[in-house]
């Protein structure tokens, strides 16, 4: 089964940012690699030489995969709406990975302004992807505003911690067992990947971890084969931590020398 | 009249959104824009009539995470 969010099913688990890449060239493989059946966006100014922005969007559209376009560096629910408004037009698309940021060395997340601007947007007609922190409650008001995904961080976003709470993230899972829930931003290798998606995590949102790799495109397949490992674990039913040595070969039967 | 567009102050003959794209050469439908932090549809830049100091924002596509 696939990752469905606002009913629209996805062939792979792995959602993958286009920043930060060497060139468009290597982009473009690890887009090919990593399998991501969507791939995070902006909208900036257009640089002094023009047909900046054109040529990227050129070559997502090649990509042939759903955008997915952020409201990266907003502060304001103001900001963040209007990009929102802005990106749905150009994107010709109702997605929107909703970051209202409220903090300049952490880039976390204002959640105040997060609801806020999630419900705006819902009601606008939107399909709201909220980055978020782990928080239950806000995690809460998010899908009264009517959020039906949700995207949690494990970490500040670029700080390859990988998960620092892992109880959060499963408090947030056992709470919203049927909301698709993305680990949006701190992951930094693929065992993070999978560490997450043996939670039960939905999917995984990466740019920096394989972007800045020493060969973006072969992390890129590497992460995609940990979140696929990772969400056949979940499945399997991983064996939980046991204080005492537990013998795995059979006791009975065993030969007696003396 | 005195506009301030990307962040950038200019002397602009342009009286509507519309007229201002084309003077600044902006062609193609991957631009979206705004004025004073509203955003206006491409369809409403031929009646959004511009006034001197307005802070106009012309976005397109770029990398993101």
């Amino acid at each position: 089964m696939g990752l469905t969010v606002y009913g629209t099913t996805l062939s792979s688990r792995l959602l993958l940012g286009t920043a930060q890449y060497p060139s468009p060239a290597v982009l473009a493989e690890a887009v090919k690699t990593s399998g991501t059946a969507v791939v995070t966006v902006s909208l900036r100014r257009e640089g002094a030489e023009g047909g900046t922005g054109a040529g990227f969007w050129s070559l997502v559209r090649e990509f042939g995969v759903h955008v997915l376009p952020n409201t990266a560096g907003c502060h304001t629910v103001k900001e963040a709406v209007t990009t929102a408004k802005m990106a749905r037009e150009v994107f010709r698309t109702d997605w929107v990975k909703l970051e209202v940021i409220g903090h300049h060395d952490t880039l976390q997340p204002d959640v105040f302004g997060l609801v806020e601007a999630a419900r705006i947007l819902s009601e606008e007609g939107f399909s709201v992807f909220p980055y978020t922190t782990d928080d239950l409650v806000v995690a809460e008001r998010l899908i009264e505003a009517g959020c039906a995904v949700l995207m949690p961080w494990c970490a500040p976003i670029g700080s390859a911690k990988g998960p620092i709470d892992v109880d959060a993230l499963r408090a947030l899972r056992a709470h919203f067992p049927d909301v698709p829930l993305i680990v949006d931003a701190g992951l930094g290798r693929p065992s993070h990947a999978a560490a997450v998606m043996e939670l039960g995590y939905d999917g995984i949102l990466l740019n920096t971890a394989v972007a800045k790799a020493g060969d973006p495109a072969a992390m890129a397949g590497a992460f995609a084969k940990a979140v696929e490992a990772g969400h056949a674990a979940f499945h399997a039913g991983v064996l939980e931590p046991r204080d005492m040595a537990v013998p795995s070969t059979p006791v009975i039967g065993q030969a007696v020398f003396s | 009249m005195k506009l301030i567009v990307n962040g950038q102050t200019l002397e602009a003959e342009a009286q509507s959104l519309a007229a201002l794209l084309a003077e600044l050469g902006y062609e193609g439908d991957w631009y979206a824009t705004a004025v004073n932090a509203e955003f206006v549809p491409g369809e409403e830049r031929e009646q959004i009539r511009l006034s001197d100091g307005d802070r106009v924002e012309i976005l397109t596509p770029r990398q993101g995470g």
